[in-house]
């Protein structure tokens, strides 16, 4: 790929690759730009290099290869304390040492700033968290949750045009890290920051973010705003990562009009949408969202192919219905469908008929 | 919900709880820890006898011993063990006239009448020892005087003044009423280079016999010097320890060990063999023509020899506190500071040092008390003026005997101690200590 500098990238990535031990690329070719004010996410295991990436950015690991730009600035040789970027960490690092108030006037502080202007920022940093009357306590005397806040002030008082976010949620439960990744995402949008958040949680990624950036193996896999990376997973190890995901395997046995044809191990033919197949008898794995799937054969379409399925559980969860199926010789399909009064409740040993349209089905690599 | 509340009501209104059968909450309470306390006290009780019979009754017998000597009062036999007070009639005497006052013909009549006790008892030997600890030269005044004991006659005076004239030294009457008395408080007076007077008041000792004041003196220089350079040293590389990965700063830890592990004596002796005049390094020096071989450089039997030993010797004490105080600080805090805008020093300064000086208060206690009565190494490679107070101490045991004075010693170096852990808890908090 050729440089890939444009006029509107605030924070980009070009050509990067980042080696720890000199035998393996933890990081393989990166290109990346980030718009201002964009809260992008980058999603992927553990070990996929994208806290590398962010490391990187922040400066705290060289780039073994290529080009990191801020602002179309070059920063490789810059030092992290010169890049004036936010941080904040998976734990926190909050100064044990220091109060709340003085942990916040730290980065004024190094900056020379005046105390009436420091003070004020401080206190006008910690209400915007809604932690105005924490200032005098300690790091420890905080839940996990202030402290989380706290570290967020932190890294919003000195007026950072980029910040970064390292898994900050991670050691909060489900209920607090839900309301904090609203939180987060309001300040955002309200200062106009530019925000790269780094998590393996995708619920996380896609409730908060503009665009994510999957990584596995040390590469971008996709690229996309939420939803059409939910609905449009480009390659199976997207579509298994993202949120729940159905998967039957077979080979392509017809490509024509934008419907590629596959035929499954177990001998049915479905209808797809062909994504990353491209001639006949190539394998490929298929996808299907659970909530795509409708197992009502009077809800399905005339054209529609449908798939014999034997019941094997059905759990009750409250808003929906879970049901596992066996397909196609398989015994992990999942059927997720919404708890309404017209909705029968399937027993196991049960056998039914399910379908789905060919557009929610796609055909990816194997 | 409402019996709930029903139960509670009536408990809350008198104020002490009591329990479904109305026994006293805290007695049953009591009564249901009894077991486990009992069996936690029996588990402990063996080290509790321990510590008691090791270490509290003997430092209770030293702050004792360093209070009472009854050389001159009480005399023990041998072999019978019988107990005999001695000296009554002098003491009475000195009972009778107040310090300073000039012996008279009485006061030589009971010196004379004690000296017959004396020589039956074969106790002079005993007496003079004691007397010579205050004024050398004495001990054979005793053991003459009392050989001739049986032929003194009136007027004593005369009579003793004939047996030795030392007798008409008021010096000598001086330190006799002194030690007249068990209970003293002269040992520490010695210790601090003070000394009674003819007339009973407390003066300075000559300069050429002061010593002891010197030698605290010195004591807390050389350890205050030598817990500084522990911790110049031990700083970067427990920092490193903290840092490597894990199976580097295992290797790096057996080196910091190791020579924990080798015999104090070994290590010191090996200091012997590389500083001494005809050692390794100045060979080594002479060797390279670095130095001239008839300007060998003097390292050992002096004070840098002390210093360089027992800073060798005393760094793992600095290194693993601090080691343990580091290796918990997440590199992340670091990390923060950098990205909030600090230098590296800036962010050493303000966030990592500040979080390890709990292990530095724990290393700089530990090294430092332990310097203060260190032995071994500085009598092995001290020479002359790199002893320290604690050999002064043994002298006081194995050579002069003196052991009160030994004791006096000793119980002005604890109190020291005290006295600096005391002000280690008013300034850092002993509760800020870690020592691994």
């Amino acid at each position: 790929m050729a440089s890939t500098q444009s006029a509107s990238a605030f924070v980009e990535f070009d050509r990067v690759q980042k080696s720890y031990d000199g035998e393996t690329l933890v990081v393989k070719d990166l290109n990346l730009s980030i718009a201002k004010g964009e809260f992008l996410t980058m999603l992927g295991p553990s070990g996929s290099g994208k806290t590398t990436c962010l490391m990187m950015l922040a400066g705290f690991e060289t780039a073994t290869h290529g080009e990191i730009r801020l602002g179309g600035r070059e920063i490789n040789n810059i030092p992290p304390h010169k890049r004036g970027i936010g941080m904040v960490f998976q734990n926190y690092a909050l100064f044990p040492h220091m109060t709340i108030a003085e942990n916040l006037s730290f980065p004024l502080e190094v900056r020379n700033i005046g105390k009436s202007e420091r003070e004020e920022k401080v206190q006008r940093a910690l209400n915007m968290v809604e932690m105005g009357s924490f200032g005098a306590r300690r790091p420890a005397q905080l839940s996990g949750g202030q402290q989380q806040r706290v570290a967020l002030a932190r890294a919003l008082v000195f007026e950072p045009a980029l910040v970064l976010m390292d898994e900050p949620l991670g050691a909060l439960d489900k209920q607090l890290r839900e309301t904090m990744q609203f939180e987060i995402k309001r300040i955002a949008d309200d200062l106009g920051i530019t925000v790269v958040y780094v998590t393996h949680d995708q619920t996380e990624a896609l409730t908060m973010s503009d665009r994510v950036a999957v990584f596995e193996d040390g590469r971008i896999q996709q690229l996309a705003p939420p939803d059409e990376l939910y609905e449009q997973p480009c390659n199976s190890f997207v579509a298994q990562f993202i949120g729940e995901n159905n998967t039957l395997e077979g080979v392509v046995e017809k490509i024509a009009g934008g419907v590629a044809l596959v035929r499954l191990d177990s001998g049915e033919t479905i209808d797809t949408v062909p994504v990353n197949v491209s001639r006949k008898g190539e394998r490929t794995r298929v996808s299907i969202r659970p909530e795509r799937v409708e197992t009502d054969a009077e809800r399905l379409g005339a054209d529609a192919h449908t798939l014999k399925a034997e019941v094997l559980e059905f759990i009750y969860m409250g808003d929906t219905f879970r049901t596992r199926l066996r397909v196609a010789g398989r015994d992990d399909f999942v059927v997720k469908t919404r708890n309404a009064p017209d909705r029968a409740r399937l027993h196991p040993g049960q056998v039914i008929k399910i379908g789905w349209l060919p557009q929610d089905c796609r055909a990816l690599d194997a | 919900m409402a019996n709930i509340t029903a139960d509670l009501t009536p408990s809350k209104a008198d104020t002490r709880l009591t329990t479904a059968d109305g026994k006293p909450l805290k007695a049953a309470l009591a009564a249901a820890q009894s077991h486990a306390k009992r069996r936690a006290f029996f588990l402990v009780l063996p080290l509790l006898l321990f510590i008691l019979v090791t270490f509290v009754l003997p430092i209770g017998q030293m702050l004792h011993q360093s209070m009472y000597n009854p050389g001159f009062t009480l005399h023990q036999d041998v072999i019978s063990k019988v107990k005999t007070p001695i000296m009554v009639n002098v003491r009475n005497w000195f009972d009778t006239n107040p310090p300073g006052s000039e012996p008279d013909e009485a006061a030589y009549a009971a010196l004379a009448k004690d000296f017959l006790l004396l020589d039956e008892l074969r106790a002079a030997g005993s007496v003079g020892t004691r007397v010579n600890y205050d004024l050398s030269g004495t001990r054979s005044l005793f053991t003459k005087t009392a050989r001739k004991a049986d032929k003194l006659e009136p007027p004593y005076k005369a009579a003793l003044l004939e047996v030795d004239e030392k007798w008409a030294n008021p010096e000598v009457w001086a330190v006799m009423r002194g030690a007249s008395s068990a209970y003293t408080i002269n040992f520490y007076l010695a210790a601090a280079d003070l000394t009674r007077d003819v007339n009973g008041e407390i003066a300075s000792v000559p300069d050429n016999r002061a010593l002891y004041v010197k030698l605290f003196i010195r004591t807390l220089l050389l350890s205050v010097l030598i817990t500084f350079l522990t911790f110049i040293l031990a700083y970067p590389v427990a920092h490193l320890l903290a840092t490597l990965p894990l199976r580097y700063s295992n290797l790096l830890m057996i080196f910091v060990l190791l020579p924990f592990w080798t015999s104090l004596l070994v290590r010191t002796t090996s200091w012997m063999v590389l500083l001494q005049s005809q050692g390794v390094i100045n060979n080594a020096l002479v060797a390279s023509g670095a130095l001239a071989d008839d300007n060998r450089i003097q390292m050992m039997y002096n004070q840098t020899g002390t210093v360089i030993a027992m800073t060798h010797i005393l760094l793992p004490f600095m290194i693993l506190p601090l080691y343990s105080v580091m290796r918990p600080i997440n590199p992340s805090y670091v990390r923060a500071a950098r990205s909030l805008g600090a230098t590296s020093w800036t962010a050493f300064r303000r966030i990592y040092f500040p979080q390890t000086i709990p292990g530095i208060g724990a290393g700089a206690l530990l090294v430092f008390i332990l310097a203060v009565g260190y032995y071994i190494t500085p009598a092995l490679v001290g020479g002359a003026d790199g002893q320290l107070i604690s050999n002064l101490i043994a002298f006081h045991m194995t050579r002069s005997l003196n052991w009160s004075m030994a004791a006096a010693l000793a119980s002005i170096l604890l109190g020291g101690i005290l006295i600096l852990y005391w002000l280690y808890d008013r300034l850092i908090g002993i509760d800020n200590l870690k020592l691994g």
